[in-house]
């Protein structure tokens, strides 16, 4: 019978690039610099480490395909490393390759690295992937970007909850400026400047209804972890160390796009590994025990759905948690907290590690002008894909209490 | 007795005004104020002369058994292929039988659609086809500030026929052929050459109609007071009025040549005049269609009791209801692509189409047909083997299921401004399917403002891409709010 991965698996190092238009910056170079912080943080040597998970997902663009890019960036003692490819998910599942890989009794200490170097395409935005799609549906797509596929949700929560678009938007310009508020007090962020709700809601339209201020930063950026057992982490002499609680994933299985069962407003599959999550971590009741977020905000509506589908907002409640500001950084549950993919930034490979950082960082009471108070359980929330056909991974971490 | 038994028309819903056109070339050439009356059908973007002939023969086919089509014949002058059977995509984007089915494209000349009519009519007649489907349909380029410009429209039309439930028999016809030039293209040429029009009205038009309807009375022993309808093309308005006094018939009995609404639709034009001739015609009725283009195809039809009882499709005359005017001369330049905007970097995407996966595909790509479920009866687009009804699951156990013809309402959407469109923002969106069932797909003939939730639409088969590297048009299905009068 399985136990889940709770308490099985310790992070005992982390490490995370300033994510931002890194225009002299390869994606070696973002590798090296997570990294290094990341080994010395962990207290250990290169040789130490026994396995590597990767995570990137548009290598078409950077690092090219295989495992190779971190072995040779790095310059790995010729360990096994694995790529890991699964759209905005990836970097979270390196991260579970390396814990699982630990949790197995395999080795003992794994390395996690996610890396993407999206701004050498020569354009704004995700870079096009009609490519990546595969070759049939390269036949009968639409002609669609992150954004306009996203923003769909909008007109299908708006219809489901009878929710007036003017009113959404306002909720949706609340996250945005709650993350443009968290990206400012941190200096690793993309984006540093705060912006007020009117300025979001004036902003040129990119998708309707999504404006300029709805949707994230494409960045460059690279986050690792080194996950080890308890006892390695016990040995190194950490104290107070942080262990995954929880890792789930929920992929479409084609009933949102092809089937009538699904009512446009949310993610079914957010929804699934959430409640997996819970049971996993041991959490009852998610709105209270949670501490603290960092969800997929690709896109404000992504967030404001989100909310509800992690079952912290009730059905159809998620604009008023919003604007009663439940989820900024002095409620009560603080989503978002070092800016999200908003504000910190989004190289795909690297979001779900760089999520799991600021946990961490939280945790070891290290988050600066970020910090709160006491935190228990940390939850990170990954969305690839399309609201109709996507891939949810979650994970929770928190302080070891084994 | 062999006929009609079915028609079917398509006019583009986008009208250019003259007045707009002459307002934006005149400058050029200040004469062509002299014909800024009406307007003209415009193709939008994503359609031509293909994907406006499947449009018309899905009106003709409405509600009439496929099953039976053994013959199908396309006609235009500007087919996206000149190597590839295009009746072979029609009849694919039908959903016909490909077992047992003939398929020909006419082209090269103007009275291309009456020749695919006549050829059809003769190989029924002959017994060697039962049900033979023409459709013609043309978009011409033209060049700025010409009388082609201003003349000459986009459309389509289809005619099913065959030898049961015939609406108008075919009581005999004529061909008359000589190699009058009035305008040509070349091979890979993207404009026609046109020669001084007063030569072509005199000697064209004016000699060569009137020389074929005489050899066909002549040959018939018919006179045209036997008439009540006779429908000519000549996209010389004076020039059509004249050619009917030169043959002494009443003006009344003169199909008009639409020029005021829709302009000259090329290969397609006889067909299209003859459609809307059926579209008021009473059981008794004798028609004559003639085609024009290095010669005339003369054909009698003379309409049946049936008549009575036939429901068709919106028709042309249901078509051209559907209006909505283009605003913007520049955009329908940009349409023609004749002038060069920027689509950025991202618009540089260019992957090729997997000729083994349209093989494979084909009816899912071209026909849009999906699955149906017959364990659960759940149709599903797109599918595996696999029911996508999670109470059922059942594993290779499918059938067709056409979504073609199925009507719809949007159940979520976008206007996409990032997304590299030749007429942004690109509209797209998922829709619920009448009878069960999604597509997401693209939406066309529509502006953002008028899409909801909830809207209803239909489906419309559209080009969805045009590979300039390659030379490859693919299509595919998008997505059509019912109405679609609005204009942009």
């Amino acid at each position: 019978m399985a136990t889940g991965i709770r308490d099985k698996v310790a992070i005992i190092g982390m490490g995370c690039t300033k994510f931002g238009e890194r225009w002299d910056c390869g994606p070696e170079d973002l590798m090296v610099e997570a990294f290094q912080e990341c080994l010395s943080d962990a207290g250990i040597e290169k040789n130490d480490l026994q396995a590597a998970w990767f995570g990137s997902c548009l290598d078409e663009v950077n690092v090219g395909k295989s495992a190779l890019p971190p072995s040779l960036a790095l310059r790995l003692p010729n360990i096994g490393v694995t790529r890991v490819e699964n759209y905005c998910a990836s970097g979270t599942e390196a991260f579970r390759g390396a814990v699982y890989a630990v949790a197995s009794g395999a080795y003992d200490i794994c390395l996690a690295i996610g890396a993407e170097k999206l701004k050498d395409i020569g354009y704004a935005g995700l870079p096009e992937f009609s490519a990546g799609m595969g070759l049939t549906n390269q036949q009968w797509f639409p002609n669609m970007t992150a954004p306009g596929c996203f923003a769909m949700l909008a007109s299908g929560y708006s219809a489901k909850y009878g929710v007036d678009m003017k009113e959404l938007k306002r909720a949706m310009a609340h996250v945005s400026a709650k993350s443009h508020a968290n990206g400012a007090l941190n200096p690793k962020a993309h984006l540093r400047a705060p912006v007020t709700e009117e300025v979001i809601l004036k902003a040129p339209m990119i998708a309707y209804p999504l404006g300029l201020f709805d949707c994230c930063g494409v960045s460059d950026g690279s986050a690792c972890a080194i996950v080890a057992t308890p006892e390695v982490a016990r040995r190194l002499g950490k104290k107070d160390f942080v262990t995954v609680k929880a890792l789930q994933m929920s992929l479409s299985n084609g009933e949102e796009m092809s089937f009538t069962n699904w009512d446009g407003s949310g993610f079914v599959t957010t929804a699934k590994a959430s409640a997996a999550a819970y049971r996993e971590a041991g959490i009852v009741n998610p709105r209270e025990e949670i501490s603290m977020m960092e969800v997929h905000d690709c896109f404000s509506i992504t967030e404001l759905v989100t909310m509800e589908d992690l079952h912290i907002s009730a059905r159809g409640e998620a604009t008023k948690d919003i604007m009663d500001g439940f989820y900024d950084l002095n409620g009560k549950v603080p989503c978002q907290v070092d800016g999200g993919l908003k504000c910190f930034g989004h190289p795909i490979g690297a979001s779900g590690l760089r999520m799991i950082y600021e946990m961490y960082l939280q945790f070891h009471g290290r988050a600066g002008q970020r910090q709160l108070e006491n935190p228990r359980y940390g939850l990170t929330h990954n969305l690839g894909g399309f609201p109709f056909m996507n891939v949810c991974s979650i994970a929770i971490v928190g302080r070891n209490e084994a | 007795m062999i006929g009609i038994t079915s028609f079917g028309g398509y006019i583009p819903r986008l009208r250019l005004s003259r007045k707009l056109i002459a307002q934006n070339v005149a400058w050029y050439s200040p004469v062509i104020w002299g014909a800024a009356q009406g307007e003209k059908a415009v193709a939008n973007w994503d359609e031509d002369a293909l994907s406006m002939a499947v449009a018309a023969a899905q009106d003709c086919l409405v509600g009439r058994d496929r099953t039976q089509v053994d013959g199908v014949y396309a006609a235009s002058t500007t087919f996206p292929f000149a190597d590839r059977l295009n009746a072979d995509i029609l009849a694919t984007a039908l959903n016909l039988s490909e077992d047992g089915t003939a398929c020909a494209d006419f082209t090269g000349c103007l009275k291309a659609g009456t020749t695919a009519v006549i050829s059809a009519l003769e190989a029924i007649q002959a017994g060697g086809k039962k049900r033979v489907l023409v459709a013609a349909g043309d978009q011409r380029r033209t060049k700025m500030a010409t009388n082609f410009e201003m003349f000459l429209g986009d459309g389509a039309a289809a005619l099913l026929l065959g030898s049961q439930e015939v609406i108008a028999e075919f009581k005999g016809g004529y061909s008359l052929s000589c190699d009058f030039i009035d305008h040509y293209r070349d091979a890979g040429k993207e404009f026609d050459y046109a020669w001084e029009e007063r030569w072509v009205r005199d000697e064209g038009y004016g000699k060569i109609i009137p020389r074929a309807i005489f050899g066909f009375l002549k040959k018939t022993g018919l006179t045209l007071g036997d008439f009540d309808k006779v429908v000519y093309p000549c996209y010389f308005s004076a020039t059509h009025r004249g050619i009917a006094k030169k043959l002494g018939l009443d003006p009344a009995k003169v199909q008009s040549n639409l020029h005021e609404v829709c302009g000259d639709t090329g290969a397609a034009h006889p067909l299209v005049m003859f459609v809307a001739a059926l579209e008021d015609a009473k059981p008794g009725d004798k028609i004559l269609l003639v085609g024009f283009g290095q010669g005339c195809d003369v054909l009698y039809f003379q309409v049946t009791d049936a008549m009575a009882g036939y429901r068709g499709g919106q028709g042309v005359k249901g078509s051209l209801a559907k209006r909505a005017e283009l605003t913007s001369y520049t955009k329908f330049m940009k349409f023609r692509d004749i002038v060069t905007a920027d689509l950025g970097i991202r618009g540089e995407a260019n992957p090729n189409s997997s000729l083994n996966i349209l093989w494979r595909n084909r009816k899912k790509l071209i026909g849009l047909v999906g699955s149906r479920c017959k364990k659960c009866g759940t149709p599903q687009y797109t599918f595996t083997p696999v029911c996508v009804n999670p109470d059922c699951n059942a594993v290779g156990d499918m059938e067709d299921y056409a979504f073609s013809g199925q009507k719809g309402t949007v159940f979520m959407y976008t206007g996409d401004m990032l997304a590299a469109s030749v007429d942004p923002p690109a509209i797209y969106g998922i829709v619920n399917i009448e009878g069960g069932g999604r597509l997401l797909a693209d939406f066309t003939d529509c502006t953002l403002d008028e899409i909801k939730v909830g809207l209803p639409v239909r489906m419309s088969f559209r080009r969805r891409s045009k590979d300039p590297v390659r030379g490859f048009s693919g299509y595919f299905w998008k997505v059509v709010p019912q109405a679609t009068e609005k204009g942009v």
